[in-house]
């Protein structure tokens, strides 16, 4: 059957396969860490196995091996779709998803040994950057050709958010990766200080604007009206929040360094723009979330419109809360606080994997050219993950502002009323909540896993006995 | 139908053309990070030491890092220290502990005065972390003993009953190598940190005699203790203003 598709349809079966192996793995490390925090007993007394080496292990595995993986099936997806044509180059898809995936495996190895940069969301070591690099420009190029011998006229709306990415990812990567080898396995960035961090920050917080906003958004522009079968609802408005959001993301790192020795005007100049942000990021959940106007009813029935639609009203909340946290009064409270780390995951919990969880359901479907093996278990997976994300949110909220006031609390004598340790004591109860609410949420990762192979397995006993399949 | 414009004309060309997007978007992408990272390296507002010269150490000639006392001002890291930072860093210390004192009253109480830019310029990469799990690190030097520090590495809650962080027991046993402690003095210096030859040699191989037969904890420990106590601050100076 593949030789008579129309499209290159295999590479994008792979990346989707994996991003859901990857979803489950990575979700369970999260579990595990978030469960030392609760007993720290967890950490075995054995290096490999200890919070610091497996906190870098989680982000990764999540960031770049799920989100990578599902950002890589999806663009390759939907660009042939909406172009017309098949990939550039099948060949190049094949070559990005081999190196993609070594470079995980790597990882999956090189961070618990503790050999890391010491940069939030870019620790892998020099030589794995520079293969992430090869993979990126790989992965960039091939999608820009493919558009550019495309059979439209116009570029398609999702398209220009995963062109967006793939140039600024390229830009953050790049320079903040910049360091000297001090061996195979340990380098430094040639930046330091106050230099330093901005330029992490940069990075860090566009990893998040970039990779898992507007990439994700191009995953959304797509799925959305498909699964809802209903055009976008405003094009205009889509023009206009995708060069805001283009324009405005890019600004955003320095406040994470609010009230350091970071310059004042720069924090202040990033925490500006950051409210400003509200108007872009909401135009894109508005513009989201009207494609159902008139046909609302569909989320009775559709449970993956329903992952996509959730999705949409958690990006909506993350990114209502983001500026909030950036404004100074807010932040000089959050900063610090497992706030931040609520807030990460309302993102990620609620909206980058929600939609992409949509996206594969919808793909898998399609490229498997079947039906579910169970929608039910769709569904069970939809109310797992809602009520997973909600149970974590709620508790880092609590802790993170808790922590913020006790540290700042003074007695009716002038003194600090509590000690550091007294802080971390009245964590616990959250940081046990937190790991129940994660382990609900992966429990619902593993739905989808098991639910998606007995898809494909049941996918290919029907071609197997001969009924013609249709690409 | 197919060709009407919908938006503008601009817009439409933009649209129609995957490399004149490419284009766009390159020059758009790049605004915001040159705004805020460029004037970073060229404004001497950045770096208090432009002001205040004084909190830098300044080395009279032949000095060498053993000469220098704590306040004595902002120097490179010993071999031992950078051995330490270099595990600190392994060991993920960062993602749990901030080196980074913000300007409040509470913070000033519970950790010490607010962090200059100027003590973190030979931090590469910098360490001021983003979350404190536990508490901020960046003037715990002579707060605690050396020894108190060893007990805590290596077994947390035998000291602080409520503490969440990890045992270090392989730290005691992990002996320093003094080969890769040389490279990683000669990388700072590459990056223009100012060893002098009279502190490990012209290709710094007296920083391996400097961690002969040391453990990591003792590295650990080194760092740990000389953090926050490089400047003398003095009252009533704004450091940042």
């Amino acid at each position: 059957m593949e030789t008579t598709e129309k499209y290159h349809f295999d590479v994008v079966r792979w990346f989707t396969i994996m991003a859901v192996v990857y979803l489950v793995v990575g979700t369970l490390v999260g579990v595990l860490i978030a469960s030392q925090l609760a007993w720290p007993v967890l950490n075995f007394d054995i290096a490999e196995l200890t919070f610091g080496r497996l906190r870098p292990l989680h982000t990764n595995a999540v960031i770049f091996a799920f989100g990578g993986c599902a950002l890589m099936a999806t663009a390759f997806y939907t660009v042939q779709r909406t172009c017309g044509v098949p990939l550039w180059s099948n060949k190049l898809a094949w070559f990005t998803f081999f190196l993609w995936n070594f470079i995980i495996v790597a990882a999956v190895i090189t961070l618990p040994l503790g050999l890391t940069q010491g940069k939030e969301y870019a620790e892998l070591e020099w030589p794995l950057d520079i293969l992430i690099a090869v993979a990126w420009l790989a992965y960039s190029f091939n999608f820009v050709m493919t558009i550019a011998k495309r059979k439209t006229s116009h570029i398609y709306v999702s398209n220009w958010f995963f062109l967006g990415m793939m140039v600024m990812i390229t830009y953050l990567h790049v320079v903040n990766s910049l360091a000297i080898p001090v061996s195979w396995f340990n380098s430094y960035s040639i930046f330091s200080g106050v230099q330093d961090a901005m330029i992490q920050w940069w990075w860090g917080h566009n990893a998040v604007g970039y990779y898992l906003t507007a990439g994700f958004l191009g995953i959304m522009y797509y799925f959305v009206p498909k699964q809802a079968n209903r055009p976008v609802f405003s094009y205009r408005l889509s023009v206009i929040h995708f060069w805001a959001l283009m324009f405005g993301y890019v600004w955003l790192g320095a406040h994470h360094l609010q009230y350091t020795a970071l310059p004042d005007w720069t924090g202040s100049l990033g925490a500006a723009v950051s409210l400003a942000m509200i108007i872009p990021s909401w135009g894109g959940a508005v513009n989201g979330m009207m494609t159902l106007s008139g046909a609302w009813d569909k989320l009775r029935t559709d449970y993956v419109l329903r992952f996509l639609i959730m999705s949409l009203a958690f990006y909506a909340m993350s990114t209502f809360e983001g500026p909030v946290m950036s404004s100074k009064t807010v932040n000089a409270l959050s900063h610090y606080t497992d706030w931040t780390i609520g807030h990460v995951h309302s993102g990620a919990l609620g909206w980058v994997v929600m939609v992409a969880a949509g996206a594969i359901y919808h793909m898998v479907m399609k490229l498997w050219n079947t039906e579910m093996y169970s929608a039910k278990l769709v569904n069970l997976h939809f109310w797992l993950a809602t009520i997973g994300a909600v149970i974590y949110i709620v508790a880092m909220w609590v802790s993170g502002i808790m922590q913020g006031l006790m540290w700042r609390d003074y007695d009716a004598f002038g003194t600090l009323s509590y000690t550091f340790a007294e802080s971390v004591a009245a964590m616990h109860p959250y940081y046990v909540m937190r790991a129940v609410g994660g382990a609900i949420y992966w429990l619902g990762g593993a739905v989808m896993l098991y639910n998606i192979i007995m898809t494909i397995r049941m996918a290919s006993a029907t071609r197997a006995v001969g009924a013609p399949a249709k690409a | 139908m197919s060709n009407e414009i919908h938006s503008t004309k601009l817009q439409d060309k933009v649209e129609s053309n995957v490399f004149v997007m490419f284009v766009m978007l390159a020059v758009l992408l790049s605004v915001g990070g040159l705004v805020e990272i460029v004037p970073l390296f060229y404004l001497k507002g950045t770096m208090e030491h432009n002001k205040h010269p004084e909190i830098v150490w300044q080395r009279k000639a032949g000095e060498t890092l053993a000469d220098w006392k704590p306040g004595d001002g902002i120097r490179p890291y010993t071999a031992l220290e950078l051995a330490g930072r270099d595990i600190y860093i392994r060991e993920g210390c960062y993602l749990c502990h901030s080196q980074m004192i913000r300007p409040f009253r509470d913070e000033k109480e519970r950790y010490g005065h607010y962090s200059l830019a100027s003590e973190s310029m030979y931090d590469h990469p910098f360490q001021w972390g983003s979350k404190r799990t536990g508490p901020d690190l960046a003037r715990v030097g002579g707060k605690y003993s050396d020894e108190w520090h060893r007990q805590h590495l290596i077994a947390p809650r035998s000291l602080v009953p409520e503490s969440v962080m990890p045992n270090y027991p392989w730290l005691a046993t992990n002996m320093l190598d003094g080969e890769s402690v040389v490279s990683m003095v000669k990388a700072m210096a590459t990056l223009g940190v100012p060893y002098t030859e009279d502190d490990y040699g012209a290709d710094f191989s007296r920083a391996a005699d400097e961690v002969k037969g040391k453990t990591e904890l003792d590295a650990v420990v080194a760092y740990l203790q000389v953090l926050g106590t490089m400047v003398t601050f003095e009252e009533g100076v704004d450091y940042r203003e």
